[in-house]
């Protein structure tokens, strides 16, 4: 058994964002594995670990520094790592996905791809789909339960309103995973030092020959101005409540 | 004029809720034509020609049922709106409405934006959010087709009566899809859909116990509101996933979201910093929560929420 785990090297959600241009952002900022990502690296470590073989490789388009988020995750349990190195920033899901199908292609055949189903930084939630058109293969995102059945993948999602649908896939496929699959574990120390000897080949995105013909752009990026402090409401429960009420029928008018 | 294509999405012979904003947020780009899955295109005529639908297309395919087969259901979508010109495909970001909507953007190798707030078709761009809420992002379309998602609630819902025709199209598509769904499981249901919700009121982990999120339930019932929970309410084991608002749970978008003992993490505010009411209700009053709220209550959610309930029912 072959899987590919999708790892993006993205800001940490608690980071504080800098805008600096059009559309950059400065990246001196705490930087992590795309935490959707490593429920789906996670899902493919227990599947080599049940399994007893197999061999699980990393992919991540992203800058140099991205290849720590693939140390992460080779502390985890990821066997080796390939990064498509670039150093453009928020780099649109059709570019990524070309360069994961040409690493993938230019390796080897997959049993599996796991990925998150979006990822923290453009929240796109398009590149297991832009994937799987770019290998052929079928897609299912937002899984929340996945076993192997044969050669037949087994997995849930929910669909709003606490429904879970269950469906089935044939394999080779690619697996969208999201919080309720598992819990990712934390490496240890001797794993994360064994884990800085694992492979990581660097191809050059460059090299790929990727085009770049979508009409599609990222024109801006402003910050999201924050609410200043609220307005608290004073006195005895009974009065607090009474001018919530009143604030929200009359001036908010939301009920 | 433009021709912009709107996927119905329905649930148990009803339209969804969040449809009509999307139709209102369609009809500033031109004509709106309506596709249907489900075969009940006359049940949902009337309704949809009174929020502007004009066309309203009934897909179907010999053999294939839509709801179980998700890439047949996102090829028709695709076929439709070729067939019908449309020059921008639209829908509600819900679970359903994303799968489908990125499944045509595959087939109609289109761009691709999804939980969109904002849509200009005058202008041709889109915005949505990018890094947990932290920023918007605004993309140029650009001439091509493409395919839009809008987060639910971020458009109201106008009525702009028309006449609305109903065009059965009938499609050859391939049979032996990879992907089956064999069954849905509502057990968990019963929960209002927090992402349709106008009114949301959530616990976080000073709810203390699964039987405690009771008194949020009987709040919500005054108002026609969904419950919510905060990620540590969810991994204390006292709300389901499900309910889960944030980050890596429900992005929700109401048009009141009263938070109960939550501290404000930026996590939280990406799933519900949308809203267009805050209202805070926490012990603590250094709580981050109180510096990016419109109303703050310095209270025990013990005391307030019942009380709240009560003035509510008068």
């Amino acid at each position: 058994m072959r899987i590919y785990v999708c790892v993006k090297h993205v800001p940490d959600t608690a980071a504080n964002i800098k805008i600096v241009s059009d559309t950059g952002y400065d990246k001196e900022v705490k930087y992590v594995p795309n935490p959707y990502d490593e429920y789906g690296v996670e899902e493919a470590i227990t599947l080599v670990e049940k399994a007893g073989q197999g061999e699980i490789i990393a992919l991540c388009v992203g800058n140099e520094s991205s290849a720590n988020s693939l140390k992460s995750v080779m502390a985890m349990g990821v066997h080796r790592s390939i990064l498509v190195k670039t150093d453009e920033q928020l780099l649109d899901s059709a570019r990524i996905a070309k360069a994961l199908a040409k690493a993938i292609a230019q390796d080897e055949a997959p049993d599996l791809i796991f990925m998150g189903k979006q990822s923290v930084d453009s929240e796109g939630m398009q590149t297991p789909y832009r994937l799987g058109a770019e290998l052929g293969l079928p897609v299912v995102t937002g899984v929340v339960d996945f076993s192997m059945e044969g050669s037949i993948a087994k997995v849930q999602r929910e669909i709003g309103g606490g429904a879970r649908e269950t469906s089935t896939i044939k394999t080779p496929c690619i697996i969208g995973a999201t919080k309720g699959l598992n819990e990712p574990r934390f490496p240890k120390l001797p794993a994360i030092l064994k884990a800085k000897k694992k492979e990581i080949k660097v191809i050059d995105m460059s090299t790929l020959e990727i085009a770049d013909d979508s009409q599609y752009r990222l024109k801006n990026l402003e910050p999201v101005e924050e609410r200043s402090n609220a307005r608290i409401l004073e006195g005895s429960t009974q009065e607090i409540v009474d001018s919530l009420v009143k604030i929200l029928r009359e001036e908010e008018k939301v009920i | 004029m433009s021709k912009i294509g709107v996927f119905i999405e329905t649930a148990d012979q009803a339209i969804k809720k969040s449809v009509p904003g999307v139709i209102s947020a369609a009809l500033q780009g031109g004509e709106v034509v309506g596709f249907v899955l489900d075969g009940l295109a006359e049940k949902y005529r009337e309704s949809l020609g009174e929020y502007g639908v004009t066309e309203l297309v009934s897909l179907s395919a010999a053999n294939i049922d839509f709801s179980k087969q998700p890439e047949a259901a996102g090829r028709a979508l695709a076929e439709g709106a070729k067939a019908f010109g449309i020059t921008s495909l639209i829908g509600v970001s819900s679970p359903i409405g994303n799968d489908l909507l990125a499944r045509a953007a595959m087939e109609l190798k289109a761009s691709l934006t999804l939980d969109c707030l904002q849509v200009n078709f005058q202008e041709n761009y889109a915005k949505k959010s990018h890094f947990s809420g932290k920023a918007i992002a605004t993309f140029e379309m650009g001439t091509g087709l493409h395919v839009i998602g809008i987060r639910p609630n971020s458009f109201d819902a106008v009525q702009n009566p028309v006449d609305c025709r109903v065009i059965d199209h009938d499609l050859d598509l391939p049979s032996g899809d990879a992907i089956e769904i064999i069954s849905v499981d509502k057990a968990g249901t019963g929960q209002k859909e927090l992402t349709e919700a106008s009114i949301i009121i959530t616990g976080g982990r000073p709810m203390g116990s699964k039987e405690n999120f009771k008194l949020l339930d009987e709040c919500a019932n005054t108002m026609d509101a969904a419950v919510g929970a905060s990620r540590a309410a969810v991994d204390a084991g006292y709300a389901p996933h499900s309910m889960q608002v944030g980050q890596t749970g429900k992005i929700v978008s109401p048009k009141l979201y009263i938070g109960c003992g939550l501290s404000g993490s930026v996590q939280h505010f990406a799933g519900m910093k949308t809203s267009d009411v805050i209202v805070a209700i926490n012990t603590d009053k250094d709580a981050p929560i109180f510096t990016k709220s419109d109303y703050g209550i310095i209270g025990d959610l013990f005391e307030v929420v019942p009380a709240l309930t009560k003035a509510l029912k008068e």
